[in-house]
């Protein structure tokens, strides 16, 4: 079921997830070459205990830790390790999520380890602009339909391809909730967008193939192919006027 | 927190199999089996069992599948 937040929810929602974004810009300045992907994980710890919410990712289904860090061909839910050490040259998505007063925030990002390759960067900055554009198509009246378009043909049209075994989601008072956000076409005729949902869009966009695998861990996502994956994350109002960013950073 | 795209790897439940002796035959191919449990179950013979005409009388040991949405019901597919 799809559930419509008034007014004055989404404007509780930019809390949690104005603190995501903030988390996120602290921890994104961490990943220089050396750190461990778990000292982002224990400085993500800090960070929520010091604004006083609650993490939305911890024991989410079992997930182990507060954040996701998915390093080169990791595309999502990369479990934070002591032995996982970022290189000159890695990218790295991280994922995070809180709760604060029962509402989520949830964004990504996916950062630069020192000097990356030429068309890694162009990955980057593909998904980040197909990110964007999801973005723009979050009025009334469009589909979830527009939204896939956006992502699937700036992607696909730079010669990379788009995750098809995860996607985006509605988000609010939990975590994922309807309706599913594909950032792929799919055939069958799809939502139209009303004001008052709230999806979270998350592009991940793959070097080589969309297809994926998940490790025995259970939860890291790999490309099959072992090429690196980008995922950019907003969490986004549907309002009469447009998209209203509540992720969005400064 | 990406979510896993609906109908990937979800497992459909799997059956129960146990194992009990019947107690009752009912009309239409069904029957009162008690498992070994001690529970009493209505249990319908299986179509592959129907097709070859197996038949199956008060006593007999059977084993079967429950539902794991209902327990109270199962299918009939050895009989021992």
């Amino acid at each position: 079921m799809v559930v419509l937040k008034t007014r004055e929810e989404i404007e509780q929602m930019k809390k949690p997830n104005r603190i995501v974004a903030q988390i996120l810009d602290e921890l994104a300045a961490m990943c220089k070459p050396g750190a461990s992907t778990m000292e982002l994980e224990e400085r993500a710890r800090e960070l929520t205990l010091q604004f006083k919410v609650q993490p939305a990712f911890y024991n989410y289904r079992g997930y182990p830790a507060y954040l996701c860090a998915s390093v080169n061909e990791e595309v999502v839910h990369g479990i934070p390790r002591r032995d996982k050490v970022l290189k000159d040259g890695d990218i790295v998505s991280l994922d995070f999520g809180v709760i604060d007063q029962g509402f989520i925030g949830d964004a990504a990002l996916t950062v630069e380890v020192g000097k990356v390759s030429a068309p890694v960067k162009k990955l980057l900055e593909v998904t980040k602009e197909a990110l964007d554009r999801a973005v723009e198509q979050c009025r009334p009246g469009l589909h979830l339909g527009d939204i896939a378009r956006a992502v699937q043909s700036l992607a696909e049209g730079n010669g990379f391809s788009v995750v098809r075994d995860f996607v985006g989601h509605g988000v609010g008072r939990s975590m994922h909730e309807d309706p599913q956000v594909p950032n792929f076409g799919t055939p069958r005729p799809n939502l139209k967008l009303r004001e008052g949902m709230v999806l979270a869009l998350e592009p991940m966009v793959n070097m080589g193939t969309w297809r994926v695998k998940v490790l025995d861990d259970g939860w890291t996502v790999v490309t099959e192919d072992g090429k690196p994956s980008a995922h950019f994350e907003h969490s986004v109002a549907i309002t009469q006027d447009g998209p209203l960013v509540l992720s969005q950073r400064n | 927190m990406v979510e896993e795209k609906k109908g990937r790897g979800q497992q459909k439940a799997q059956p129960i199999e146990v194992e009990g002796t019947v107690r009752e035959l009912l009309p239409n191919a069904m029957f009162k089996v008690e498992l070994d449990n001690g529970h009493k179950v209505l249990a319908h013979i299986s179509g592959k069992m129907r097709m070859h005409y197996i038949k199956i009388v008060r006593g007999d040991r059977v084993k079967l599948e429950l539902s794991p949405y209902d327990l109270t019901k199962g299918r009939i597919i050895y009989r021992s």
